[in-house]
């Protein structure tokens, strides 16, 4: 008699078990067909860096101060820059990040005191090289100031307001 | 109903030159990464099971000697990537510890939240890739559907999936914003009608039940001689738990219970991963609902960190069991020494001894019903 | 006009001509289904996972069978060092030609079968054990341990279902009181409930035949949840390891061809065939409706359920499924048998 049950309820939960799998058939698929369809990207995804400017001048806030090279554990970051006439700190003329080391850990955006670096949101990055990956954001920051310059030059305050916020998601370390 | 048992080792009909030795290769479906198993067999009976790891060694514990403290914080999640936050957690701890960083009620509260979520995406994971290898191959993407809310909750804070990377000495990278509270609420009402799914689905299912019951049968003084902890020793009966055991940061405040089931097969460490995703469930609303308004990090922070000379560890509940860090610093800004003491590494050694004489379907539903992630055995 | 078509019909209706166009409509029939549940069963994988299956190749990817045949064939056929090359070449063939030669006997429609044998019922199941050798064969021949392992597997696993298979159909044979499959879907004719399943009043175990006959039938093409012989997550692909390009089509395609044909047989024999649910317009499209809802649920079943233990599947077949099939076949001779025996004893007393 133990058998009987043991075979009834064994085949009970083998029925119960196709029940749910047909039920989720009929209900609609998960998936989001990239690249037909697009996900909204979060506003703190972690992309590559990206130099912020400055609204008022147009310029990059970054300084030279070197605190993000110091800070990378991989090595990726190598900045130049050169002090410019009338200016009491220096420009940035090179920052290059080598992304094939990079591993998105954000200690540089968080080791800048100006909040001149931040994450961008750029995530399609298909290459055939690997020079495609060692970046130059200056060149990157001056591409992006002339697609957005009517933007930049009217200094708007919600167009500040929004750019503050974004760098503003980044937490500074408070200094001691 | 009766089953016949394979001829045990030694017996008559196995004689010594009929043996053969399989590979399990470094590359195979069913080994949860680059682990190879050499495995003699008779037939369809292991003889004798030897696992060779060292596949994918990275030098995690070398590299600790090569960076500062802060430098070092991307490597904690990679040690373990299914279970990344209480890994970095077990790490900051340590050097927390050590300097005497005061950590804010918040970010505490924040970290028992973030860290109970990845304890839910590795265990839905390890279900998926169980029942994959048992040969059911629909739970692994319900699983995935799942985990993917989780993941965008955690992209939304912290901006990475996997690797997050989130802590910092004395709280947290940045604060939690109304769309993450809400949104794990809302997970928390998900995923309960989903774990009954799971039971109608699979748990219940007559034939997983006869995969599993009785199979890989682990006893406690198994698990004591290989210093096996997490599931596997839970699933053995002994309610061993790091968060009761040793506790930190807010665990004493909190009210959960430790599943722990007496019989020690496959089934009962099934069952201790499928009662922890629930008791996990009930952390997060527990802690959401105590969260603190207030900072997410300490006041004085220094900007680089030298511990004082001296030996510091931290252990956590991770998601495989217990793990441990510990540090030896000699007054400088890089340590002497970064020991990581990892579950899968002791979970494994007891596979050995644990599948003689197991038929190989059992001996593979036995490794996986360990939840090894091979990263984790060979850092 | 259409004096010479009919003319060209009647010419066709003699033979041999009738039986080289209905070997032609079989071989095209297996092959058509071969490739196109491929694709079935990668969309309804992909509708039971919540997810979309093939859609890329062609719309809603149905190319992607010509695009996976396609790419089978522009392999290259190695055959490895040391294996038995005769009986390595030999056993895609072995497997395949079995289940055309089977698919001769049923009846798709009234008078729509190749060649319709009086023993109809016989002949598919002589002809269903040489797949087992042929999967044997494969796996011994190719010189690889995990092949190895799989074709011992195959051997006793389907040793130990044909026999309840055999038990289920004898029953049946004795219930309908014949082996020709077209007398058989003839005396289901009505409606549904003179259907071979739903026959109680001579067998009362009818509906678990018919159970016993799908799980015989699952487990004799190596589905799952009984797919041992290729068992992915254990023996890389089992007896097909060492086969490549397409040598493994032609293994993946006569899979195919066992499963259409254990659903037709399963629909001839206890669904009513070609015959309607209510007595309207009998014809083939009821018999096509019938076994690719058939086939959708061996899909489902697959998709539902992880693998059995291999001695637990033989448990299964020994322990539970002979002494029941057994069962029944007592019964239905005990029932056939009750009105002659009751009969005599009203002489006798």
């Amino acid at each position: 008699m133990n058998a009987v049950t043991e075979i009834y309820t064994g085949f009970k939960s083998l029925l119960i078990g196709m029940r749910v799998t047909i039920g989720q058939f009929f209900k609609p698929a998960v998936t989001v067909r990239y690249p037909h369809q697009t996900l909204k990207i979060p506003l703190r995804y972690r992309g590559h860096i990206e130099l912020v400017g400055n609204p008022a001048s147009g310029k990059p806030l970054c300084f030279v101060c070197k605190l993000c090279e110091r800070a990378c554990p991989s090595d990726c970051i190598s900045v130049d820059g050169v002090k410019l006439e009338g200016d009491k700190r220096k420009s940035v003329t090179s920052y290059k990040l080598d992304f094939t080391r990079c591993s998105l850990c954000g200690s540089c955006v968080e080791a800048c005191r100006e909040g001149a670096i931040r994450f961008s949101r750029d995530y399609n990055l298909a290459g055939l090289a690997k020079e495609e990956f060692l970046m130059d954001l200056v060149q990157r920051f001056q591409a992006q100031q002339a697609e957005a310059k009517p933007e930049v030059r009217s200094a708007k305050p919600e167009v500040l307001a929004e750019q503050k916020r974004e760098t503003a998601n980044v937490s500074l370390n408070p200094t001691p | 109903m009766i089953v016949n048992e394979p001829n045990p080792p030694g017996s008559a009909a196995t004689a010594p030159n009929e043996t053969f030795v399989l590979n399990l290769g470094p590359q195979h479906p069913a080994t949860h990464g680059v682990l190879r198993v050499k495995m003699t067999m008779d037939g369809e009976c292991v003889l004798r099971a030897e696992p060779v790891c060292g596949y994918i060694h990275r030098m995690q514990e070398k590299m600790g000697e090569n960076r500062t403290y802060a430098q070092y914080l991307p490597n904690t999640s990679r040690i373990d990537y299914l279970s990344a936050m209480t890994y970095t957690h077990a790490f900051v701890g340590a050097v927390e510890r050590a300097a005497r960083i005061q950590v804010p009620p918040r970010a505490e509260y924040i970290r028992v939240i973030t860290s109970e979520l990845n304890r839910i995406s590795s265990h839905l994971v390890w279900w998926g890739a169980f029942l994959l290898d048992l040969g059911g191959f629909t739970p692994l993407l319900y699983a995935f559907d799942d985990r993917e809310m989780i993941l965008d909750l955690l992209e939304g804070i912290t901006g990475a999936r996997l690797t997050y990377c989130y802590y910092r000495f004395g709280g947290l990278y940045n604060d939690v914003d109304e769309t993450f509270l809400k949104g794990t609420r809302q997970f928390v009402l998900h995923m309960r009608p989903r774990l009954k799914m799971y039971r109608a689905l699979v748990t219940d299912n007559v034939i997983l039940r006869k995969r599993l019951i009785g199979i890989g049968p682990i006893s406690p003084e198994l698990c004591r001689k290989y210093g096996a902890t997490g599931p596997v020793i839970r699933g053995s009966g002994v309610a061993y738990d790091v968060r009761k055991a040793e506790p930190y940061s807010v665990y004493p405040e909190l009210d959960f219970d430790i599943p722990a089931f007496p019989e020690g097969d496959s089934m009962a460490r099934y069952l201790v991963r499928m009662e922890e995703i629930a008791q996990s469930l009930r952390l997060i609303e527990q802690a959401l609902d105590k969260l603190p308004a207030g900072p997410v990090m300490a006041e004085k922070v220094p900007r680089v960190l030298k511990l004082p000379a001296g030996d510091y560890c931290y252990a956590v509940e991770a998601a495989r069991g217990r793990f441990m860090v510990r540090l030896v610093s000699d007054n400088k800004e890089i340590p002497y020494r970064v020991k990581l003491r990892t579950p899968c590494l002791s979970n494994l050694s007891l596979f050995e001894e644990a599948s003689r004489g197991m038929l190989l379907a059992d001996a593979l539903a036995l490794m996986g019903s360990l939840d090894l992630v091979i990263p984790d055995i060979d850092r | 006009m259409s004096a010479l078509f009919s003319k060209l019909v009647s010419l066709l209706d003699t033979e041999p001509y009738r039986l080289v166009v209905a070997v032609v409509v079989i071989v095209s029939f297996v092959a058509l289904n071969a490739a196109y549940l491929v694709w079935v069963e990668r969309k309804g994988a992909g509708r039971f996972q919540r997810r979309p299956g093939p859609t890329e190749v062609g719309p809603a990817g149905l190319l992607q069978p010509v695009a996976d045949g396609l790419k089978l064939m522009s392999k290259q056929l190695i055959v490895p060092a040391g294996a038995d090359s005769t009986l390595f070449r030999a056993a895609p063939l072995m497997v395949m030609a079995p289940v055309l030669m089977s698919l001769a006997v049923i009846p798709f429609g009234r008078g729509l079968a190749a060649r319709n044998l009086n023993v109809g019922l016989l002949m598919i199941f002589a002809l269903g054990s040489i797949n087992v050798m042929a999967l044997m064969l494969g796996g011994w021949a190719s010189r690889n341990k995990y092949a190895m392992m799989s074709a011992a597997r195959v051997v006793s696993q389907n040793v130990a279902y044909e026999i309840p298979m055999l038990l289920v159909v004898i029953t049946l044979a004795m219930v309908t009181g014949t082996m020709d499959l077209n007398q058989i879907v003839l005396q289901q004719a009505g409606g549904f409930w003179h259907w071979n399943l739903f026959r109680v009043w001579v067998n009362p175990l009818m509906p678990v035949t018919f159970l016993i006959f799908y799980i015989c039938m699952l487990e004799e093409t190596n589905r799952a949840p009984f797919d041992m012989a290729e068992a992915e997550s254990e023996l890389v692909a089992g007896a097909y390891t060492e086969y490549a390009g397409m040598g493994f089509g032609v293994f993946f395609m006569a899979e195919y061809a066992n499963i259409v044909l254990g659903c037709s047989l399963a629909t001839v024999l206890f669904l009513g065939g070609w015959q309607s649910p209510f007595g309207l317009l009998p014809g083939v499209g009821w018999f096509l409706l019938k076994m690719y809802f058939l086939v959708f649920s061996v899909v489902w079943v697959r998709w539902t359920f992880p693998r059995t233990q291999f001695y637990r599947l033989l448990n299964l077949s020994w322990k539970i499924l002979i002494p029941v099939s057994l069962f029944t076949l007592i019964l239905s001779a005990a029932m056939i048998k009750l009105p002659a025996m009751i009969k005599l004893l009203r002489a006798l007393l």
